[in-house]
């Protein structure tokens, strides 16, 4: 089993794999299952991606309100062809959107890592078919390839809000994405690397405030960011452009940063955004005198 | 390593908005219903820290709701899970509770039927993993990570020794053991966490063992 990025990379140039693949193999080795089985089950996450971000760029409204709705404008306004940024950026920060409300919305998501960062992944995946129409099996890998750095993450630092701020959750995600981007792109098995460290190294530090405890405001917009910055970074590494800190080291000081953050900036909707004078009167609406 | 899949990064597919707030709550009704061997007529639900201060917007309730019904993380039914509830006769009251548990996402589920009563006390602990950390007011730590055995025993000399022994003549290998009980002499719980799920006849032979009062088999989650 691989448990650090620099091992996931050996694996990948040694035995002359992809990441995805090397991902693959070590899910049937774990759980015993044939490659036909876990190839399907990512496949159907792939298709729960593809309802969600279809779901929200219909409009969706959360319960509470807070959110809702903006997919749809972001959609009009790349119809308008009015955009500053490319497409492919347009459209990851649209799709991003959409899944993120949908999910505040209660509709039905894939959680990568999480369900407030459900976005990202699926963000910058769905820009890149909507562009570049990437064969089904390919947008299956670049889950694999996601899920291979995120494992790395997982278990050597944190993917929770609660324990590492938003830099554990959106900032994972991010950097995830801008590994399986390089892969999708042709990049190396380093290049992976580096475009992951990028890409979590612009997302340290980052706190996890939400306005009254609810997975809304801001995570929504986050995760827009999440995925352009994925693929700001993803650029950068198949430009050959390298991270002068090791991955695996980013990692550590994102595990580091999250254990000396305190605890209003984890997720308890304190610190941050949520105690701003309108996040708390938007609490106070939403849940009444407390 | 915590995380042994890469279902475990990429998944769940869960109804959202919160994996720990949602999703998790789904799994902690669903394993109380489990462990209740079917569905209750009525549920008192105690709920303690983030899980009371953030519930209506989570979705806490009707997710735990949905999960007592034996909805999954990723089943729709969750969002009309009150009114399920209500065709399906069962009546649940959610009461906020002010002192503070050892985690902040503590729910606290009373299930009755009849005659039978179950208390169940579970906390979840991010992406939608959670623990069940006490049953019927027995102190017990159980991930769900693997197939796991509640034995309730009679607190007498031997009967450890006689259920190991019936795992051990199966091969089955067990990953970690906990006894715990309330007052000595008094029915004690045995949990047993084991590599792989476990046949019925072993359950069954378990169950007939000397000083053995009943055994629920839990599946991982």
């Amino acid at each position: 089993m691989f448990s650090s990025i620099d091992q996931l990379v050996e694996a990948a140039v040694t035995q002359e794999k992809s990441i995805a693949d090397v991902m693959i193999s070590q899910e049937m080795e774990v759980t015993g299952r044939s490659y036909l089985d876990v190839y399907k089950d990512m496949e159907r996450n792939l298709e729960v991606m593809e309802s969600a971000v279809e779901e929200g760029i219909g409009g969706v409204t959360s319960t509470t309100g807070l959110t809702g709705m903006d997919a749809v404008k972001m959609q009009k306004y790349i119809d308008s062809g009015k955009g500053l940024s490319g497409d492919l950026t347009l459209y990851a920060i649209a799709h991003a959107v959409s899944t993120n409300e949908v999910n505040a919305a209660m509709g039905k998501i894939c959680a990568t890592p999480t369900a407030g960062s459900a976005g990202v992944v699926p963000g910058v995946l769905f820009a890149m078919k909507e562009k570049h129409d990437v064969p089904r099996e390919d947008m299956v890998k670049f889950l694999f390839t996601s899920g291979a750095f995120g494992f790395v993450v997982a278990n050597n630092a944190s993917i929770s809000g609660a324990a590492g701020g938003c830099q554990a959750e959106v900032g994972s995600a991010s950097a995830m994405a801008a590994a399986a981007l390089v892969e999708m792109a042709g990049g190396t098995p380093a290049m992976s690397a580096h475009g992951f460290a990028i890409a979590l190294k612009n997302m340290l530090g980052l706190v996890c405030d939400p306005v009254a405890g609810l997975v809304e405001v801001p995570c929504v917009k986050r995760n827009a960011a999440g995925a352009s910055n994925a693929l700001t970074a993803a650029d950068m590494a198949l430009a050959g452009i390298e991270s002068r800190i090791p991955a695996d080291e980013v990692v550590e000081a994102m595990y580091k940063i999250g254990l000396t953050m305190p605890s209003a900036l984890r997720e308890t909707g304190r610190g941050g955004l949520a105690g701003t004078p309108t996040g708390q009167r938007l609490k106070q609406e939403i849940f009444g005198g407390q | 390593m915590k995380y042994k899949s890469v279902f475990d990064i990429i998944g769940p597919v869960m109804v959202g908005p919160s994996s720990s707030h949602t999703a998790g709550a789904a799994r902690i009704g669903l394993l109380a219903r489990s462990l209740f061997g079917g569905q209750p007529d009525h549920v008192d639900i105690y709920l303690y820290g983030s899980f009371r201060d953030t519930y209506r917007g989570h979705g806490t309730d009707v997710a735990l709701i949905g999960g007592l019904l034996g909805f999954d993380t990723d089943d729709d039914r969750i969002i009309t899970a009150e009114e399920k509830a209500r065709e399906a006769g069962m009546h649940v009251q959610f009461i906020e509770m002010e002192e503070e548990r050892s985690h902040p996402n503590t729910a606290l589920l009373h299930l009755v039927r009849g005659q039978e009563r179950l208390t169940v006390e579970g906390i979840s602990i991010g992406g939608g993993k959670i623990e069940l950390v006490s049953i019927n007011d027995y102190d017990i730590n159980v991930s769900g990570n693997y197939p796991t055995l509640l034995i309730f025993h009679k607190d007498t000399f031997g009967t450890i020794a006689r259920v190991t022994t019936i795992l051990g003549n199966n091969e089955i290998n067990v990953s970690q053991m906990n006894v715990s009980r309330k007052e000595k002499g008094d029915i004690a719980l045995m949990t047993i966490e084991l590599d792989d799920e476990i046949e019925d006849y072993i359950i069954e032979e378990i169950n007939g063992a000397e000083g053995v009062d009943r055994v629920i088999e839990m599946e991982e989650s």
